[in-house]
């Protein structure tokens, strides 16, 4: 007897929540030749606005975390993502029509990178932050802090999950939260990576994903008051110099498009790039 | 207009008219309890029916404009202090500074202490019962319990009027209303009323806070929105703020029925002032709608209808930013109180 398959309707992944799109749309996903894989939830502006309300009320949280213990529920990600390996690449075979070894070392790498950034979570401090030279009895210290709310518009070529991981994971190391509209033509892997982070420890509005069309959402979130940053990696194809122009309204810090096999390649600039340098003045103890 | 009797009599009579005598306990008992009861589920579902009208563009915009002249910006803190005071005031006055052309709030709530550093902050803004500028309420008789001596009440609403208060926010003794001592809710509420009055011989216009969290049923609810209106309240008012569950739509749409049902037989128009819990535009524009719906869009004015709220005001202004502007709006640009 056939068995009829059941296609999946994935939905966005708000506050830790996976609520549809306030639109109710949704659209095809197809693979690299044309067949149908699953229904994505196609989200608007106003998901785009909840994302931002999730983020902002998690970020005191995950910016209050110590650094130790970001850098742990970090890392288990990592692990979440090892033990899900066969789902990531049977989806980024099919939706990237590449072979099993390339899925298979494309998961590897995002694995290997997400492990690099969450070792930096509690040593990034002690490279960027400084004890300034002052001439007086006191301390006079630089620390780099989480810039708020980063509104990320993920990579949209090939290498669809290690795009992602490259663009989502080094905001999340300084305690930064996270809004990222996914890969419009292959959103399998952010969805999976959704369901990943929902397990792990992860705080829910820490990292918030929605699928759909990055040219609608991308001017409500460059223009969005509450939004802080702006990771323009994936948004070559939009009009992003409009994108850098209204999020300058707001003075957002924006990072500019990124294209080519070295697109976001891991660095310590891209955690500092979504960090505050605070500098205090202390008295030394008197003794 | 109405053509019942009771619209002949004079306010203190129409009381006793309707009830058949004085108010006593055995009096009052029988009238409220012959009041029919209410369809729980019913209320809920019309209720929920009204919340869900979609409210867009310029009637949106009209919306939010009416909901802030329609609230009563409220600091009820036990820290609050008269700077605490004066910055409410700022705020009732400039609601948005970025916007000069946004409306005012209808009044300030602040405890009896308080009123002469709203009324002095105020200055000539101060509407002082008028529609031209902001009035300053005071809660008073013990709030948010209530559990005083009836002297002490009247002591504290006194205080309150002599110091400039347009209008007093007092709490029902539920203990009594619950005991059934309805007769001295009653007399309270009569006496509160009296002691609104100020030297000149006008009146602070009362506010009637039912407290319907710790009031149980909505049947409750109808009985004491009655009781408060027969005993001379120029508003009733659905809670403290203090008491969880506090203002939720269908308690304000059985209150809202009440009013319709009086005006209908006297022709006076009672307020009603939701209070507690409405903290984003989207709730508030629900209860403009219910009350549109249910007594009519003529309620939709201070005189008549108030929402008690504190962080509502910052939601609407975020809403209104982003009418102005066409794009979303964040906390760092509304003033923090």
């Amino acid at each position: 007897m056939n068995r009829l398959a059941i296609p999946k309707t994935y939905k966005l992944y708000i506050g830790g929540k996976f609520p549809r799109s306030e639109s109710g749309r949704v659209y095809e996903v197809l693979s690299h030749t044309g067949d149908f894989l699953a229904n994505a939830a196609k989200g608007s502006r106003k998901d785009a606005r909840d994302a931002v309300v999730a983020a902002r009320s998690a970020l005191g949280g995950w910016a209050g975390a110590t650094a130790y213990n970001r850098g742990q529920v970090l890392y288990r990600i990592a692990e979440l993502l090892e033990g899900r390996r066969n789902q990531f690449i049977d989806e980024i075979e099919s939706s990237e029509g590449v072979n099993a070894a390339v899925a298979s070392a494309q998961v590897d790498e995002a694995i290997d990178r997400w492990v690099w950034y969450a070792g930096w979570a509690d040593k990034y401090v002690q490279v960027a932050g400084n004890a300034n030279p002052v001439s007086g009895p006191f301390f006079n210290l630089s620390v780099p802090e989480p810039t708020g709310v980063v509104a990320i518009i993920a990579p949209q070529g090939t290498e669809s999950l290690l795009g992602l991981v490259s663009a989502i994971a080094p905001a999340l190391v300084a305690g930064n939260t996270v809004v990222v509209v996914a890969n419009e033509h292959a959103p399998l892997s952010a969805i999976s990576l959704g369901e990943v982070l929902a397990t792990s420890d992860v705080p829910g509005g820490v990292v918030n994903i929605v699928t759909g069309s990055p040219a609608e959402i991308a001017p409500w979130l460059a223009t969005h008051a509450d939004v802080n940053a702006l990771d323009l990696v994936g948004a070559g194809n939009l009009d992003w110099v409009e994108l850098q122009i209204s999020a300058a309204d707001t003075l957002k810090r924006v990072l500019p498009p990124e294209a080519g096999a070295d697109a976001a390649t891991p660095a310590l600039n891209r955690i500092l790039a979504f960090t505050e340098l605070k500098t205090v003045w202390h008295t030394k103890a008197i003794l | 207009m109405t053509n019942s009797p009771l619209a002949t009599y004079q306010p203190d009579q129409r009381a006793l008219a309707l009830i058949g005598g004085e108010a006593t306990d055995a009096n009052l008992r029988r009238y409220l309890h012959g009041i029919p009861g209410i369809d729980a589920v019913g209320l809920e579902a019309r209720a929920a029916d009204l919340g869900t009208r979609s409210i867009k563009t310029s009637s949106k915009r009209w919306a939010i404009d009416t909901i802030i002249g329609l609230i009563d910006l409220t600091t009820l803190e036990g820290a609050d202090t008269p700077g605490k005071v004066r910055s409410l005031v700022a705020k009732a006055l400039v609601p948005d500074p970025g916007d000069p052309g946004t409306p005012r709030v209808a009044a300030v709530c602040v405890y009896g202490d308080m009123v002469g550093s709203a009324v002095s902050a105020l200055g000539s803004a101060h509407a002082a019962g008028g529609t031209d500028g902001v009035n300053v309420a005071a809660v008073a008789t013990a709030f948010p319990s209530g559990r005083a001596s009836l002297a002490i009440k009247l002591a504290d609403v006194r205080e309150a009027v002599a110091a400039g208060a347009d209008e007093i926010d007092m709490v029902i003794d539920r203990g009594a209303f619950l005991a059934g001592r309805f007769g001295q809710v009653y007399d309270e509420i009569v006496a509160v009323k009296e002691a609104c009055r100020r030297a000149d011989g006008s009146m602070a216009h009362l506010k009637v806070i039912l407290e319907t969290g710790e009031l149980n049923t909505y049947d409750n609810v109808r009985r004491a929105s009655w009781l408060a209106i027969l005993a001379g309240g120029d508003f009733i008012k659905t809670s403290t703020g203090k008491v969880a569950p506090a203002a939720t739509l269908p308690v304000t749409l059985s209150m809202l029925e009440v009013v319709r049902d009086w005006h209908r037989l006297t022709g006076v128009r009672i307020g009603v002032k939701p209070a507690g819990g409405i903290r984003t535009s989207k709730d508030a524009i629900k209860y403009l709608v219910t009350v549109a719906e249910t007594v009519g869009e003529e309620w939709l004015s201070p005189r008549l209808f108030r929402f008690g709220a504190s962080s509502l005001l910052n939601d609407v202004l975020l809403q209104r930013q982003k009418m102005t502007t066409g794009h979303y709006s964040g906390p760092d640009y509304v003033t923090i109180d």
